[in-house]
């Protein structure tokens, strides 16, 4: 499952990325394999998304959260 | 100097806060040697009388750059002959989000120069319910660690003593051992430069294109070893990231100790869901935007008020002590009403730049560039293009370099394209001059003031074009590159004071020093070319009024005739007459084209240039102020008032859209390198202020 499909609410946690250059960006803001990110709200326009992860909240567009695999 | 410090550490870490906290006003801004990139650098001392220079390094996540900006961390730390080069890195950590933070610490810590860790934010992790034990941290990374608040001013004087006492040999014990991720290219290029740091090695493999200091044979060389070891960049960098990761969970397992209240959030989500409510977010925002706009208006009227009083005394107390004649005349009329046309907006950009400073240390800007990405990214911009545009309001030239956040060559150039549009702080006296010319001092419903509400339009107009404008680009320029958008949301904090009043005091100083040497300049080629007229024109009008000048009732009278016929006459007014037939349609006389002529050095300059035109051209000399003369001035063609409804908000237009300040010109063609982008947005923006003035007046007059 990606993480873009998630509701408001849900978390999840990420096993992999389908996008190499993107995973290095996203790792290095703590999106780790194994982290748990949790869907915290969408922006007033449903797009981008705001998730917690590691401790923090960080904003992504959906196109960008569907690299990451999560379970 | 005794050391040099280089403050590193992520965005949102407090690291300029600590930056103020050491310097204090003390600190200067210049530029990194052949790059444009802002380097702020300031003094403080240490203990015992010894001094340092602190020089603050863009925030970066990591030191993979994935902008121009966070570039020069590596670029400066790399490179032991540039002027910035530490002695002792001071790195910044957010005690809160320990973690990911200490990635970059862990990365720059491989490169062996002295450090130093400071924990900051230890405020906010006490009252999350984490603890850290300090003196275990520093045990296992074989430094100084010193728990610091930069906001509350608590543990600063720990700081400054551990970096005087720091050892100039790095004691760090080496993190990640980075060797196995490409052996052979790591081993080749270490006997290449001959250095025998492994992970320095593997960042000149990732980044020896923008590290200037190698020669054009060097870098083929290292370019030659990258291929034949078949080095793959992204991959190696995710490997790193990974085995980095995994040493920071073992360091940190027993250091830092969550105790785990899972209210930790609770204030900032709460906000976060009306800040960025699908209804309230928005019409919050407007908000905010109004009270700004009819804050800049209303508080600021009084210091104004003083500040054209002050000007005005002194003009008057000169011409009444100071001994008559042409240099007298110069520095009063020229260069005393000039600087008076600059310092009277002082109230007004500092008000500005408080709101603005506000917005950001707050939390909330970033709130905006989430709530505004997609409508920002259908017309072919980011949102990360809302900061940049917001600093527009300030001013172009610091905002399109600020644009360089922006990762995607396109939304970039986009951004760069229509920053100008928005109206910024030097357009700001001229709306403020000609709105209080044409709208009546009113107020209606109670509070709203009717001029308030024309400036927040001008403004408002100014966006909707930039926007379009930038739906047009979108469409017309290609790229194939993808636009990121992944950025941290800090939690909700109160503004720090300190840094709004540093910002206040930095943006209003370069406003008046920046903006004041073309004013000034301006001011005196104006006043030079006012006072003076081609062959022996001046002459053939005082030997016409010779005579009339005889009836001594009449003197006062007869001067004003003489003045005026005098400017018109000179080489300015030769020059506006000239341009007369183009500006006619949309409503403007030759003394507004002089304005105009003069303004496309900076815009500003309109304001300078009617006091000096106007107090050339005298009338009732010392009573009235700029404001009055204007508003009392007719056409000599018509016989109207020259500051028409129709007039105002055609000049008004005219300078919203067109390019008139040099500076962005130099920085567009800095950050663009090259002549191509400057010319289109001048062409394009004078032609859009050209038809928007004409289409105004002529539906209005």
């Amino acid at each position: 499952m990606k993480l873009s499909q998630l509701q408001v609410g849900e978390t999840g946690t990420i096993v992999a990325f389908t996008d190499l250059e993107m995973s290095v960006k996203l790792m290095e803001m703590g999106c780790l394999p194994g982290e748990i990110v949790e869907v915290e709200r969408f922006a007033p326009l449903g797009d981008p998304m705001a998730i917690r992860v590691a401790g923090y909240q960080l904003c992504l567009r959906k196109s960008e959260a569907a690299v990451i695999i999560i379970q | 100097m005794d050391i040099k410090v280089a403050l590193v550490g992520n965005p949102n870490t407090g690291k300029s806060t600590l930056f103020n906290r050491l310097t204090g006003l003390n600190q200067k801004i210049g530029n990194f040697p052949g790059i444009t990139v802002d380097k702020k650098t300031g003094y403080t001392k240490l203990v015992e009388g010894r001094n340092a220079e602190i020089i603050d390094l863009p925030g970066t996540y990591s030191l993979y750059p994935k902008s121009n900006d966070e570039r020069i961390v590596f670029q400066v730390l790399a490179d032991k002959q540039n002027s910035s080069y530490p002695d002792v890195i001071v790195l910044i950590v957010d005690a809160s989000n320990l973690k990911r933070n200490m990635l970059l610490f862990s990365q720059v810590a491989d490169l062996g120069i002295p450090m130093v860790l400071a924990l900051n934010m230890t405020d906010l992790s006490d009252k999350q319910g984490i603890y850290i034990h300090v003196d275990k941290l520093a045990a296992k990374l074989g430094i100084q660690v010193i728990p610091i608040s930069a906001r509350n001013n608590v543990g600063i004087d720990k700081l400054k003593a551990a970096v005087a006492y720091t050892n100039k040999i790095a004691t760090q014990i080496n993190a990640v051992e980075v060797n196995f991720l490409a052996p052979k290219a790591i081993d080749e290029i270490k006997f290449k430069i001959n250095s025998d740091n492994d992970y320095y090695a593997l960042q000149v493999l990732h980044q020896h294109e923008h590290l200037n200091f190698f020669s054009e044979k060097e870098q083929q060389e290292i370019e030659d070893i990258e291929k034949s070891n078949h080095f793959e960049s992204s991959k190696i960098q995710a490997a790193e990231t990974i085995a980095r990761y995994k040493h920071l969970s073992t360091i940190l397992a027993d250091v830092v100790i969550d105790k785990g209240t899972a209210e930790k959030f609770s204030f900032s989500d709460k906000l976060d869901s009306i800040l960025t409510h699908k209804v309230w977010g928005f019409a919050i925002f407007l908000l905010i935007l109004f009270v700004i706009f009819n804050a800049i208006f209303a508080w600021s009227s009084y210091p104004m008020d003083w500040i054209e009083i002050g000007f005005g005394y002194i003009t008057e107390a000169g011409h009444k002590y100071l001994p008559a004649g042409m240099l007298t005349d110069l520095v009063l009329d020229g260069i005393i009403a000039g600087l008076g046309g600059i310092f009277v907006f002082i109230p007004q950009i500092a008000i500005l730049f408080a709101f603005i400073s506000i917005l950001e240390d707050t939390g909330y800007m970033s709130r905006v560039t989430f709530m505004m990405d997609k409508i920002m990214s259908k017309v072919g911009l980011n949102g990360k293009s809302v900061v940049p545009m917001i600093g527009g309001l300030a001013c172009a030239v610091p905002s399109i370099m600020a644009a360089r956040n922006i990762e995607n060559w396109k939304d970039r150039m986009i951004t760069i394209m229509v920053t100008p549009l928005i109206s910024c702080s030097a357009r700001l006296p001229v709306y403020i001059l000609l709105i209080s010319l044409i709208i009546p001092s009113k107020t209606i419903l109670g509070i709203i003031s009717l001029q308030g509400l024309a400036l927040m339009i001008m403004y408002l107009i100014s966006f909707i074009a930039a926007v379009l404008v930038a739906w047009v680009m979108k469409i017309i320029i290609k790229s194939k590159e993808k636009s990121y958008f992944i950025m941290e949301l800090p939690v909700y904090r109160m503004p720090r004071w300190k840094n709004v009043f540093y910002t206040m005091f930095e943006k209003s100083k370069t406003f008046v020093f920046e903006a004041g040497k073309v004013i000034i300049a301006i001011s005196i080629i104006l006043w030079v070319m006012a006072s003076f007229g081609p062959g022996k024109r001046f002459e053939n009008i005082d030997n016409k009024y010779q005579s009339a000048l005889l009836d001594t009732t009449k003197t006062e009278h007869v001067k004003t005739l003489i003045a005026t016929e005098k400017l018109e006459n000179s080489y300015v007014g030769i020059l506006g007459h000239w341009i007369e037939p183009a500006i006619r349609p949309l409503g403007y006389d030759w003394k507004i084209g002089i304005g105009l002529i003069t303004s496309f050095a900076a815009r500003e300059a309109f304001v300078g240039t009617m006091a000096t035109i106007y107090s050339v051209d005298g009338g009732d000399e010392d009573t009235l102020t700029i404001r009055e003369r204007m508003a009392s001035s007719v056409n000599s063609r018509t016989g109207l008032p020259v500051y028409s409804f129709a007039t105002g908000i055609s000049l008004m237009l005219f300078y919203a859209f067109a390019m008139q300040c040099m500076s962005t010109v130099a920085i567009v063609y800095r950050e663009t390198k090259g002549w191509k982008w400057p010319i289109i947005q001048l062409a394009y923006m004078t032609a859009m202020a050209y038809f928007a003035a004409l289409i105004a007046y002529q539906l209005l007059k």
